[in-house]
């Protein structure tokens, strides 16, 4: 183990931290603003890439791709929260859970009636193609780098808006107590529709940035919801910089668990058992983090309530 | 009373004796029936995909007719559940009443429903899983391969990688049975040095952390096993981090037409294993792939070669005994026979009642017709026979 591969390795982590961010932020404001549990969030994300699939074939051109998607998932978003979600707020959570779980089987199901079963690409944008050499061996791809740069600077972005702006401000004040804002006499359905559809945005954006990376197929949402729970509940739920750090340390912790575990065992076990024990714990590890944040912080690092 | 009872006695005994006379006639015309059991729907469902249109081909080709009788096909799907199988297995059984039951894509669900359609004496056709168990010591009179044992595809770049003299070599599976099998296939004929053993989560996605590790260690190639859409992402990664002109990519079940439809030129190049190629030589492989592209509208996988060569071993041995099936041990015999023309090459049965067959080296290509095909590019082993066959007692 050398420092560039520990580089490489951080920049992957950083890489994956900030998709991560891209759909944990919409699912820790829905979350915590209206105390609705969308286990459906992550088929935003795979609508994200699927949409991106099809304007990529309508317009050729992955920079007009990128305002359609964002278009197209704020509005599937709308139509969602209209038909479904609203109907859901004031349920129990056994309930919303039951609902989505059904409206996440729903869309899968007729993504792949409409697309069949077969996967589906998009190529990284020809001005992106590339990799920049960082020794003689390890290259890092340029696209990984600007999917990076973009993801924190929307992470910087949204802060500031959260953070700074008077709609931010409605948006904490509501993720503290809703019952409240609502009495001050703010549309608190009009905000939730806003901070759900947005929420949606951002998950179908990261979908369409990752698209390149892997495989478009229906059932590509689920893995990702799995550690997006993971990361607001360590982050804390309700709030975007617990949703950023959060983010980033189950991506440092999953993708340096993945390079290093085995060789860590290798030290303590014999080689054949570490190749065993290994991996089975580097895909545990974020888990037994989040058990050890719970135990020390159960409301999370960054708890958006005080 | 006694007399009238007497009429009806002689009524009912005519009558039988006119339907007993009748009966090989309308037997017939009874549909021979073929349960079609199969993984088609989620994200493996493309497999079966494959499969099923193969198969289908082959019986429609014969316009659905065999031994003078016309074929009844009931697909049913799987979902990837074994219990759900086991239930789909019985029903196409005793319901049905099926004569052969074919398909079957991954191994867990034969392991499933294995017992069932042996034990009640219908015959099961596999068209792709082949354990190590039922090509062994629980091999059936009742189950026929038309695929290959597991082990094979994996040992083929295994050989490969011994052959060519590769130094230094990195293994990468997901972290299940069939992915460790796939290590313990490869090693069975490689012995050089294994520099790096990598197990992911199954379904990983981003395998940025491992391609590194693997760009690291500087090995002469690298062999993994990633089915479905793991493999998708693993082949574009592996390109985009500039390994695809430093390493030697060896995969099963990695690279096929089916992955090729999203990987697309980031595959060309890339190695793979098979015992079947759209550009193998024997007689009636070229027009199996153009009917198939003509009638499905996209490129034949080997998995759709093995459904063809199911469909066409099961119609070889219905047109063999003259559609009639009711003598069991005549229907086996002529299903072992493997009259029929397999559009791979040569091929005949082992004692385990598993193909023995060549296996290549393939490699992705487009054709000028802008297609992306996995084409042989050199024989790997010849008239190969899985190591299983002689633990099988039948």
């Amino acid at each position: 183990m050398d420092t560039t591969l520990l580089l490489v390795q951080l920049l992957n982590g950083l890489q994956l931290g900030v998709l991560l961010f891209l759909v944990a932020a919409g699912l820790t404001l829905v979350f915590g603003i209206m105390d609705f549990i969308n286990l459906a969030h992550g088929v935003q994300y795979m609508v994200g890439a699927y949409l991106g699939v099809v304007f990529l074939a309508l317009t050729g051109s992955f920079l007009l791709t990128i305002p359609l998607v964002l278009v197209g998932s704020f509005l599937i978003a709308v139509v969602l929260e209209h038909l479904v979600f609203r109907k859901l707020y004031r349920a129990s959570h056994l309930s919303q859970v039951l609902a989505t779980v059904g409206v996440l089987l729903f869309i899968t199901e007729l993504v792949e009636i409409i697309f069949g079963p077969q996967l589906y690409q998009i190529p990284i944008p020809a001005f992106l193609d590339g990799a920049v050499p960082l020794t003689d061996t390890l290259q890092y791809p340029v696209y990984r780098l600007v999917v990076i740069g973009l993801g924190l600077m929307l992470a910087v972005a949204l802060w500031l808006a959260v953070s700074k702006t008077r709609l931010g401000a409605l948006v904490r004040a509501g993720a503290t107590d809703a019952e409240m804002v609502s009495a001050l006499g703010v549309d608190v359905e009009r905000l939730f529709l806003f901070v759900f559809a947005f929420g949606g945005m951002l998950a179908g954006f990261a979908g369409l940035v990752a698209a390149p990376i892997v495989a478009v197929e229906a059932h590509m949402g689920n893995q990702v919801l799995i550690l997006c729970f993971v990361v607001i509940v360590i982050g804390g739920i309700g709030s975007i910089e617990g949703a950023f750090l959060g983010a980033l340390i189950v991506a440092l912790v999953d993708t340096l668990g993945r390079t290093f575990t085995t060789d860590i065992m290798k030290l303590l076990v014999d080689p054949s058992a570490a190749t065993t024990i290994g991996p089975a714990l580097a895909s545990m590890l974020i888990y037994l983090l989040m058990a050890v944040v719970l135990f020390f912080k159960p409301r999370g690092l960054y708890p958006a309530k005080a | 009373m006694t007399s009238s009872r007497k009429i009806l006695a002689i009524a009912t005994a005519a009558v039988c004796a006119v339907g007993l006379a009748a009966a090989p006639a309308r037997a017939q015309e009874d549909p021979v029936k073929i349960g079609f059991l199969a993984t088609m729907s989620g994200p493996p469902g493309i497999i079966g995909k494959h499969l099923y249109d193969g198969f289908m081909l082959a019986i429609n080709q014969a316009k659905a007719e065999a031994g003078g009788r016309p074929i009844e096909v009931i697909a049913v799907d799987d979902e990837l559940k074994p219990d759900l199988a086991v239930a789909k297995a019985q029903e196409l059984i005793e319901r049905d009443e099926v004569d052969f039951v074919a398909g079957i894509v991954f191994s867990n669900i034969l392991m499933a429903v294995f017992r069932p359609i042996t034990e009640s004496e219908t015959f099961l056709i596999g068209g792709n899983a082949g354990t190590s168990t039922v090509a062994g010591r629980r091999c059936s009179p009742y189950f026929f391969s038309t695929s290959y044992q597991n082990d094979q595809v994996h040992a083929v770049m295994g050989k490969y990688a011994e052959d060519q003299g590769y130094k230094k070599v990195v293994l990468l599976a997901p972290n299940y049975q069939a992915g460790r099998d796939s290590v313990a296939g490869f090693n069975s004929e490689y012995t050089g040095n294994v520099v790096d053993t990598i197990y992911v989560p199954l379904n990983t996605l981003d395998f940025s952390a491992e391609l590194a590790r693997i760009a690291s260690a500087e090995p002469d190639a690298l062999f993994t096993f990633m089915p479905g859409g793991m493999g998708v992402a693993l082949v574009k990664q592996f390109r985009q981090a500039g390994l695809a002109d430093k390493v030697v990519f060896l995969s099963t079940f990695t690279v096929d037409e089916a992955t090729m439809m999203a990987t697309k030129d980031d595959a060309l190049g890339l190695y793979g294993s098979a015992q079947w190629a759209a550009n193998l030589p024997a007689e009636g492989n070229a027009e199996f792939v153009s009917s198939f592209k003509e009638t499905y509208g996209y490129q034949p996988a080997l998995y759709a070669a093995q459904g063809f060569d199911m469909g066409l071993l099961i119609l070889s041995a219905i047109n063999a005994v003259d559609g009639d099936l009711s003598d069991k041990a005549a229907v086996r015999k002529a299903i072992a026979a493997a009259d029929f023309k397999s559009i791979r090459g040569d091929f005949k049965f082992n004692t385990n009642q598993f193909p023995i067959q060549d296996f290549y080296l393939t490699q992705a290509v487009k054709t000028e017709d802008g297609d992306y095909v996995m084409n042989a590019v050199e024989t790997v082993f010849e008239d190969a026979a899985d190591s299983y066959a002689s633990e099988c007692k039948m």
